[in-house]
């Protein structure tokens, strides 16, 4: 197993770039997944570390190997494709052994490392199956098989659980993080799906247009987002933004907006641009009688253990996540108000967040 | 009332008539067939019969006549000869006459052979390279490149048999079986390329991407894991390679005369006493008929499929 380090990676094709200038460092033995809208870079990375595509410009290293323009087949490391990509033509067995066979092992070693692949992801009862008859996640587990019998220095996955349906879904999420824990495997996994990776990761990295906006652990990304993308793209609903049009000075603490003034967290940057944006979650509004924003109630969604309003505002629809107990009608007037102080002010310019005390 | 029959399902009338003009259109086409197997068990004199004889007694003097040369002999000279030693011999000696040596059939038939699986195996081999090329890499004036292999058949290949003869003089490839397997070779590769380039298209790259990253190299990872997927087509593209190799004539009269001759140019010319000898020439083609057939019974299933393949995905 090994550290994955790319020093900055670029892709492109023709005109387009596909992946900027990137610098990245996967610890060894981390769980590390590349989360980003399609289109954002984060497969063409995955690709290029892989050896599926040469990089533009820039290093990837494997250990202490520098391995950029190594053939994917000089590489050790194993692809779990979205489609899998099983051998139709071979059963389970040999589908699991055809890694091996490249690489000259023994006849009884290679059973010995299949059996004990298909002991690890309950897949040993159909050994002798047809790649067809199996079910998605039976077809899921083979694959992660033909990726675990090498045991090769680092497991690249892309979107491996996107075709499954939701049950099955959560199922091998929990089964890939108990196999991650068991082997310990360096492993790089790209989902566009924030669930998936909060729930799986080590640590994120948030991409997007080709960059890598933050890579942090999930708490650290959800709480305190870097920029305005990565605040909206994480959580569910994302983050709310309100359009301030006045700048910030240092060691600011109070925000007037429409008249009454909020709390925020101790600013330490100055901000002139006039496109600021105060940015909160929607768990840390509440609605209120007085002393908010006001607007009216334009939606409410029942999640069961909570409830999300959607209030129409003067600055565009806020989302607030209240309890289940709270009742409201369409187009009642409300106010909404953060019923805490983790807010976070973005640069209009830069759609950066502005440090403060609460992101320090 | 018929419940588990669906109304998507065609009518039992439908199902009927359609059966019948499958039926109707098999017989129709198996007549000529069936007539060129009946020649060829029918003696000489039944062959050319007036009215054409349906009913008659089977005789194999078509096949020992395609496979022997023979020469007439007075009835003295037969008198004085030692029994006939098997029973094609007798069959000829009742005809008057002995048999001088084995006939030049039997080349010329695995020369067709040689001709048509070496051509067929050529065109498919050299065609899923180029159509694996095709479909996967960035090949620079790839569309203009597709289409051009594809104009070398938008003119029957005859009409450039005078440069083709002269350049074959010229190359010492006239009458060598070299010489006709690249013939057929060029003229089927295009239709290879195309046909195999659309199969490969429907072939998911990840499979070779994952042999690859599973150690082996491009070229491994084609034969390993592209190759038995494309095997439907294969055999289709394989099955249209060889009809075509297999049943040339203009070619084969125009370039092969001893050496390299097939059987298609062969089989017309064999005379017998006061002309054609039809018996003769109808086990020929028989004869002729049987390795394409069998090759396609055996590919039929993979044929099947290939044509529907590129239409449906499952």
């Amino acid at each position: 197993m090994s550290q994955i380090k790319i020093a900055n990676l670029q892709k492109s094709f023709g005109d387009f770039t596909a992946v900027k200038n990137s610098n990245l460092t996967i610890n060894d033995k981390e769980f590390f997944v590349l989360l980003g809208p399609s289109g954002c870079g984060k497969t063409t990375t995955l690709r290029m570390i892989a050896g599926l595509e040469l990089p533009t410009s820039g290093e990837i290293y494997l250990g202490e190997e520098e391995v950029g323009m190594l053939r994917a087949s000089e590489r050790d490391i194993a692809f779990v494709f979205q489609l899998f990509a099983l051998y139709p033509h071979m059963n389970v067995k040999n589908n699991l052994s055809f890694p091996l066979k490249m690489q000259g092992y023994s006849r009884s070693e290679i059973k010995t490392r299949v059996e004990e692949a298909a002991k690890l992801l309950r897949i040993d009862h159909i050994l002798n199956s047809s790649i067809s008859s199996l079910s998605g996640g039976d077809r899921q587990r083979v694959a992660l098989g033909r990726a675990l019998v090498r045991r090769p220095k680092a497991f690249l996955m892309d979107e491996p659980l996107g075709t499954l349906d939701a049950e099955f879904r959560e199922l091998m999420c929990l089964e890939l993080k108990k196999l991650h824990i068991d082997i310990g495997a360096t492993t790089v996994y790209v989902t566009h799906d924030q669930l998936e990776a909060m729930s799986l990761a080590d640590r994120i990295a948030v991409m997007d247009g080709g960059e890598i906006l933050q890579a942090d652990e999930p708490a650290v990304i959800y709480n305190k987002p870097a920029t305005k993308f990565v605040a909206s793209f994480i959580g569910s609903p994302g983050m709310n933004f309100i359009n301030i049009d006045q700048g910030i000075s240092n060691e600011q603490s109070t925000l007037n907006i429409e008249g009454t003034d909020f709390n925020i967290p101790k600013q330490y940057e100055i901000s002139k641009s006039k496109k600021n944006s105060f940015g909160i979650r929607p768990e840390n509004l509440s609605l209120t009688n007085e002393g908010g924003l006001k607007g009216s109630v334009f939606g409410v969604e029942y999640l069961g253990s909570r409830k999300i309003v959607t209030v129409k505002t003067n600055f565009g629809e806020i989302k607030v996540k209240t309890n289940i107990s709270t009742s409201v009608k369409i187009n009642e007037n409300v106010q909404v108000k953060p019923s805490n102080n983790n807010i976070i002010i973005f640069d209009g310019e830069t759609d950066r967040s502005l440090k403060s005390e609460f992101m320090n | 009332m018929d419940t588990s029959r669906s109304y998507l399902e065609p009518s039992s009338f439908s199902k009927k008539l359609a059966a019948t003009i499958i039926i109707v259109y098999t017989v129709i086409t198996l007549i000529p067939i069936s007539w060129m197997v009946m020649t060829s068990f029918k003696n000489v004199n039944s062959a050319i019969s007036y009215p054409p004889e349906v009913f008659f007694e089977p005789s194999l003097e078509g096949y020992v006549n395609l496979f022997t040369n023979r020469s007439r002999q007075s009835q003295e000279y037969l008198d004085s000869l030692p029994p006939p030693e098997n029973w094609y011999e007798e069959l000829v000696r009742s005809r008057e006459m002995v048999i001088t040596g084995p006939s030049k059939f039997l080349g010329r038939y695995s020369n067709s052979m040689i001709i048509g699986f070496g051509s067929t195996f050529a065109s498919v081999f050299l065609g899923a390279l180029a159509a694996y090329a095709f479909s996967r890499f960035r090949v620079p004036l790839k569309d203009d490149l597709l289409f051009f292999i594809l104009s070398t058949r938008m003119f029957p290949p005859i009409a450039v048999a005078v440069p083709i003869f002269i350049m074959y003089r010229k190359l010492g490839l006239g009458d060598t079986h070299l010489g006709m397997i690249i013939l057929y070779t060029v003229v089927n590769l295009s239709l290879a390329v195309w046909l195999l380039k659309g199969f490969m298209d429907e072939i998911p790259k990840e499979y070779e991407e994952a042999a690859m990253i599973d150690g082996y190299s491009r070229l491994q990872a084609f034969f390993k894991v592209v190759l038995p997927q494309a095997m439907t087509g294969i055999a289709a593209t394989a099955i249209f390679c060889m009809i075509f190799s297999w049943n040339e004539y203009a070619f084969a009269v125009l370039l092969t005369q001893f050496n390299a001759q097939t059987a298609p140019p062969f089989i017309p010319t064999i005379i017998g006493e006061g002309g054609l000898d039809w018996p003769a020439i109808g086990a020929g083609t028989t004869l002729f008929l049987l390795p394409v057939m069998i090759f396609t019974i055996i590919l039929r299933k993979h044929l099947l499929r290939g044509i529907t393949f590129g239409a449906v995905r499952k």
